[in-house]
Parts: C-alpha cells; sequence; structure tokens
C-alpha cells in the first residue's frame, strides 16, 4: 500500500518535471471545450456502431408491410422508412459504414501517403519530382469527382467505395508528409543521426518520422470527418454501401422520394452525418491547437 | 516575374501529362473488356472485332493511350456511348448551367463569408465571433445534399415558394432561372462561405496587430476607416485568389447539388455518365475539370503576384 502510494506520488513529481509531449497534448486538448465535446459525440458514435444489436430491438433490414411509412411514435422512436423498416435501427446500424468508411479509407490514404511522402522529402531529386508531378496531378482532380470516378471503375461496393476515397485522399498525405520531411531533415538532430552513420531508412522512420506525427495526426483527422461525407455521398449516389444494408448516405437517397409524405426519413440519417462529422472536425481543430508549438 | 512565370508554365506540361495518364488508366482499371460493354446484348464477335480494331483495343496500351491523347489534343474527346454526340459537345452543352450556379454560388460565399470573417475578427472573443465560428463549423460539417433534401422540404414543400428541382436557362427568363437556381447556389456557396468565413478571420487578425494598422489608429483615423480602409484591404487580398481555387469544392459540390435539384449541369453528366458506363464522357468531364482547375491555379498565382509588389522581382 505505502509501496504503491509512493509510486504513483514519485512519478507525479516526475511528470511534472518532465512531462511527455502526447500528455501535454492531451492535457491541452481536453481543456478546449469543442474538443470534449467532438470527443464524448464521437465516442458515443462508437459505441452505438459497437454495440447497435444490444441498442436497438428492431432488425434494421426486417420489413414490414403494415408499418410502411409511419410516423415517429413510442414505438419507432424515428419512424419508419417506405418498406416498414425501423428508422432508428437503420441510423444506429449506418453508423457502423460510416465510420468504418471513414477509419478504413484514411487508413489506405496514410498507408500510400506517407511511405511515399517520406520518399520523396528524403530522397529529393528525380525521385521527388516524379511524385510530386503525380500529386499534382492527382490534386487537379476535385476530390470527390475522382473518387466517384474511381468508385464507377471498380464496380459499387462499400469495400471499393473505401478505396476510392482512400486513394483519392492520398495525395494530401504525400504533399504534407513531403513538406514536413523537407522542413524537418534540416535540423541538427537529423544531421548528428547521419553523422553517426545510421541508414537512410532508419534516420526516416526513427528520427524523422515521430517528429510529423502531430501534423498527419491533425490532418487524418479532418481527413475522417471528409471521408464519411465522400462515403455518405457515394452511397447516396448507389457506389456505396448496397441495399437492404444500411448507410446514411443510401437512407438519403431513399427518403429524398418521399419528402412529402415521410420527411422524416431526411432528418436523422442526415442529422447522424452532420454530428459525427462536426465532432470529428471539432477535434481536428482542437489537435491542431493543442499540437501547436507556437501557442506553448 | 516573367521567370517565375516561365517555371510554373513548365511545370504544368508534366501535371497535365499525368493527369491525362491516371485518366487513362481509369478505363484500364476496370475488369471487364470495354469492347464488350460496347458491343451491347448481342456480343456478336464480329461486331466486337470490329469494335475493337475502330478504337485499337488490339494495340498494347502504351500505343492506345497515343491514339488517345492525339485525339483529345485535337478536341477530340470520343464519342458518347448513351447520346451518339462527341464527348466535348456534351460537356459545351452542360458546362454553362453549372457556372451560372458556381457564379452564383461564389457570390453568395462572398456575401456571407467575408463580412462574417470580418465581424468575428473585429469583436474578437465577443458573442459575434463566437457566433460567426458556430456558423464557420456548421457550414463545414453539413454534408451538401443533406441541406438540400432540407431546403427542398422547407421551401418547395412546406412553403411552396420555389421550385424544387428543374433548370430554366438565365436567357429564356432570367426571374425562373433565378428561382430554380437559388437554393442550389445556396447549398454550394455555404460551404464555401464557411472556408472564406476563417480565412479572412485569421487575416483580419494579423493585419489587425500589424504597426500600420497601429499608425493608423494613433493619427487618430475613425476606428471605421481604420478597418474597411487600411487593414480590410491588406488583409483580403490572398482570400480573392482563394476564392477562385475553391472551384474544385465547387464542381465537387455541384455533382450531388445538382442530382438533387435536378439541374441538367456538368455534375449530372459525370453521374449518368457513371451509370450509364459512358466511360469517354466520365473521361472527358475529369479531364476538362483538371484543366480548369490547373488554368485557375496559374491565374490565382499570377493575380496573387500583380497584387502583393513585395513579389514582383
Amino acid at each position: 500500500m505505502t509501496d504503491t502510494t509512493l509510486g504513483t506520488s514519485a512519478s507525479l513529481a516526475a511528470a511534472e518535471t518532465l512531462e511527455s509531449p502526447a500528455r501535454r497534448a492531451w492535457r491541452r486538448l481536453i481543456r478546449r471545450k469543442g474538443a470534449v465535446l467532438g470527443l464524448v459525440v464521437t465516442a458515443l458514435f462508437i459505441l452505438l456502431a459497437v454495440f447497435a444489436p444490444l441498442i436497438v430491438p428492431y432488425d434494421p433490414i426486417a420489413t414490414s408491410w403494415s408499418l410502411v411509412r409511419k410516423a415517429p411514435s413510442l414505438q419507432h422512436w424515428f419512424g419508419t422508412d417506405e418498406l416498414g423498416r425501423d428508422v432508428l435501427a437503420r441510423v444506429v446500424f449506418g453508423a457502423r459504414a460510416s465510420l468504418l468508411a471513414g477509419v478504413i479509407s484514411v487508413g489506405i490514404a496514410l498507408a500510400i501517403g506517407v511511405p511515399l511522402g517520406l520518399l520523396a522529402g528524403y530522397r529529393g531529386g528525380f525521385i521527388d519530382g516524379l511524385i510530386s508531378r503525380i500529386t499534382d496531378a492527382m490534386l487537379a482532380c476535385p476530390f470527390l469527382i475522382l473518387a466517384i470516378a474511381l468508385a464507377a471503375f471498380l464496380g459499387p461496393s462499400l469495400g471499393n467505395a473505401m478505396i476510392a476515397i482512400g486513394v483519392s485522399a492520398t495525395p494530401i498525405f504525400i504533399r504534407l508528409t513531403r513538406g514536413q520531411v523537407m522542413s524537418v531533415k534540416v535540423e541538427d538532430y537529423v544531421e548528428a543521426a547521419r553523422a553517426m552513420g545510421n541508414p537512410r531508412w532508419r534516420i526516416a522512420l526513427v528520427h524523422i518520422l515521430p517528429n510529423i506525427l502531430p501534423a498527419l495526426l491533425v490532418q487524418a483527422t479532418l481527413s475522417i470527418a471528409a471521408a464519411i461525407i465522400a462515403e455518405a455521398a457515394l452511397s447516396f449516389l448507389g457506389l456505396g454501401q448496397q441495399p437492404p444494408a444500411p448507410s446514411w448516405g443510401s437512407m438519403l437517397n431513399a427518403a429524398q422520394r418521399f419528402l412529402t409524405s415521410a420527411p422524416w426519413m431526411a432528418v436523422w440519417p442526415g442529422l447522424a452525418i452532420f454530428l459525427v462529422v462536426l465532432s470529428f472536425n471539432l477535434v481536428g481543430d482542437g489537435l491542431r491547437d493543442a499540437l501547436d508549438p507556437k501557442a506553448r | 516575374m516573367l521567370n517565375f512565370l516561365a517555371k510554373r508554365l513548365v511545370q504544368i506540361v508534366p501535371t497535365l501529362f499525368f493527369v491525362s495518364v491516371l485518366i487513362f488508366s481509369l478505363q484500364h482499371l476496370l475488369p471487364g473488356d470495354p469492347a464488350l460493354v460496347m458491343a451491347g446484348e448481342e456480343r456478336d464477335p464480329a461486331v466486337i472485332a470490329q469494335i475493337r480494331a475502330q478504337y485499337h483495343l488490339d494495340q498494347p496500351i502504351p500505343v492506345q493511350y497515343v491514339y488517345w491523347i492525339k485525339g483529345v489534343l485535337s478536341g477530340d474527346f470520343g464519342e458518347s456511348l448513351r447520346n451518339k454526340m462527341p464527348v466535348l459537345e456534351l460537356i459545351a452543352q452542360k458546362l454553362p448551367v453549372t457556372l451560372q450556379l458556381a457564379a452564383m454560388a461564389i457570390v453568395i460565399a462572398f456575401l456571407i463569408g467575408i463580412p462574417a470573417g470580418i465581424v468575428s475578427a473585429v469583436k474578437k472573443g465577443t458573442a459575434w465571433d463566437y457566433g460567426a465560428n458556430l456558423f464557420a463549423l456548421w457550414g463545414i460539417s453539413t454534408p451538401n445534399f443533406w441541406l438540400g433534401i432540407m431546403l427542398i422540404f422547407l421551401f418547395s414543400i412546406e412553403l411552396g415558394w420555389l421550385p424544387a428541382s428543374g433548370y430554366v436557362p438565365l436567357s429564356e427568363n432570367w426571374r425562373a432561372s433565378i428561382a430554380a437556381t437559388i437554393m442550389p447556389a445556396f447549398v454550394l456557396g455555404n460551404a464555401i462561405a464557411a472556408i472564406l468565413m476563417r480565412h479572412t478571420r485569421s487575416a483580419m487578425l494579423q493585419v489587425l496587430e500589424s504597426d500600420y494598422v497601429r499608425t493608423a489608429r494613433a493619427k487618430g483615423l475613425s476606428e471605421r476607416t481604420v478597418i474597411l480602409k487600411h487593414a480590410m484591404r491588406n488583409a483580403l487580398t490572398p482570400i480573392i485568389t482563394l476564392g477562385a481555387l475553391e472551384l474544385g469544392t465547387l464542381l465537387s459540390g455541384a455533382v450531388l447539388t445538382e442530382q438533387i435539384f435536378s439541374i441538367p449541369g456538368f455534375g449530372k453528366l459525370i453521374v449518368d455518365a457513371v451509370f450509364n458506363r459512358d466511360y469517354a464522357v466520365v473521361q472527358g468531364v475529369v479531364l476538362t475539370t483538371a484543366t480548369i482547375y490547373i488554368t485557375l491555379n496559374l491565374i490565382a498565382d499570377i493575380a496573387y503576384i500583380l497584387v502583393n509588389p513585395r513579389l514582383r522581382g
């Protein structure tokens, strides 16, 4: 007992004298009301997505002809859709497609973009020129148009939509990583690592990458927000999640056809997209401020 | 200046080359054989062979690219499978519709975004600032297709003030044209207004702390003159070029907005082409968008140098 108490106070004292950058960023992040709100709402949606079957009593794809387009009621809080399915159940289960698409497509963009950006920034020369021109070419095509074109050529499915969104988001990460590497690689500690005879890959991965992580983290959070909107857009057009599986985008597509007789069908999925995107944007903005070395 | 221009122009050539390669290779990502798609239901071997020869599909891919790019450079983007019309003609027909929407959207974005940004910078830390920042967050986070649906519900179904869909050319009846496009233009402009507001706010904050603004205040000029004449002019020059660059956002946004409001523009053209597997049209549209974007980028760079004497040299 005494030992643990002592241990805690000792580590607390250490934390005060030498706080790790991650801990400091976290402390600054949770001081911001907007960021905390964003974190809470994001966590709530993640819980909804994970425990969806335990939360809603209805099957999101079970149709019922006696329940077609019923207004919100005590039994069906968000009403029912054109096939008699519970809208609340579909919104809750739809969180799975949206969050998954947000995280996986940004994961794809990071997995391709960061190594290419490191390579371009660190090696320079011809390789940099080549990678940069390809990045420029991709950035010249508007993000959503590129994603739609890719998704169309790959074929409609949630997996292909994620690939299309991920590839379309890649150039942003290449450019960001490259720019960050260029500014970090002239620092003394990189020079020191080189002088000690470290191989190039080791300098790039061990000395440069950790120092550009904050910028990547901010961009990744904001990109998840953009990717969730993009997935909803592709599903709205029929290029993402395929029916009858629920997704917020395809629910809005169906809702548009019944706007006069069943407006509730349009309200909830849109509100869900808005809330999730808003909270990722809040967290991203908060992270940017918390990780900004100038604002200490 | 000339040096810079020459360098920028030289950079554009490889970028455009890679854009064309990217767009060309889209077609080859396709799992099926384009000749089979074009031959239709019957799949007559003779017809397939003829299509292969006609479109050079029997040649190696680099050779196919050369044929394709030769056509593109001489203005031949191929023919739409669906409409049996040259792709270039289709684009020329649809682009003005989207340009009208885009122009209206930019005007709306500037009218909302810049005053909101100025007010929030000048009244930093007050309820005004808070409200403007909330507006920006809402604008960035709202999916434009949802906003479109909600506006249709409110203004067309509930209030009956505006048509829910359709398009009337400006030259035919300007009132009907504005009525049909004001909602989609607002949907498009809303997101850009939010971005403009954020940039205006931070540019204004920076300028308001500068020495010449302090001097202007010290001279005893009214706060109004200081903000409108001294601060705003300097803060807004980069914002105006930024507005030009938001065209990419506009064209992306137009895809869904035109779909929702059934407006026969550029965005609807690409969606229809995607669903009809009309690849020549998809390629043509993406190539046109990229070229417009690159050109605007160049113009923005030049404009930036022209308005900023320090960069001339």
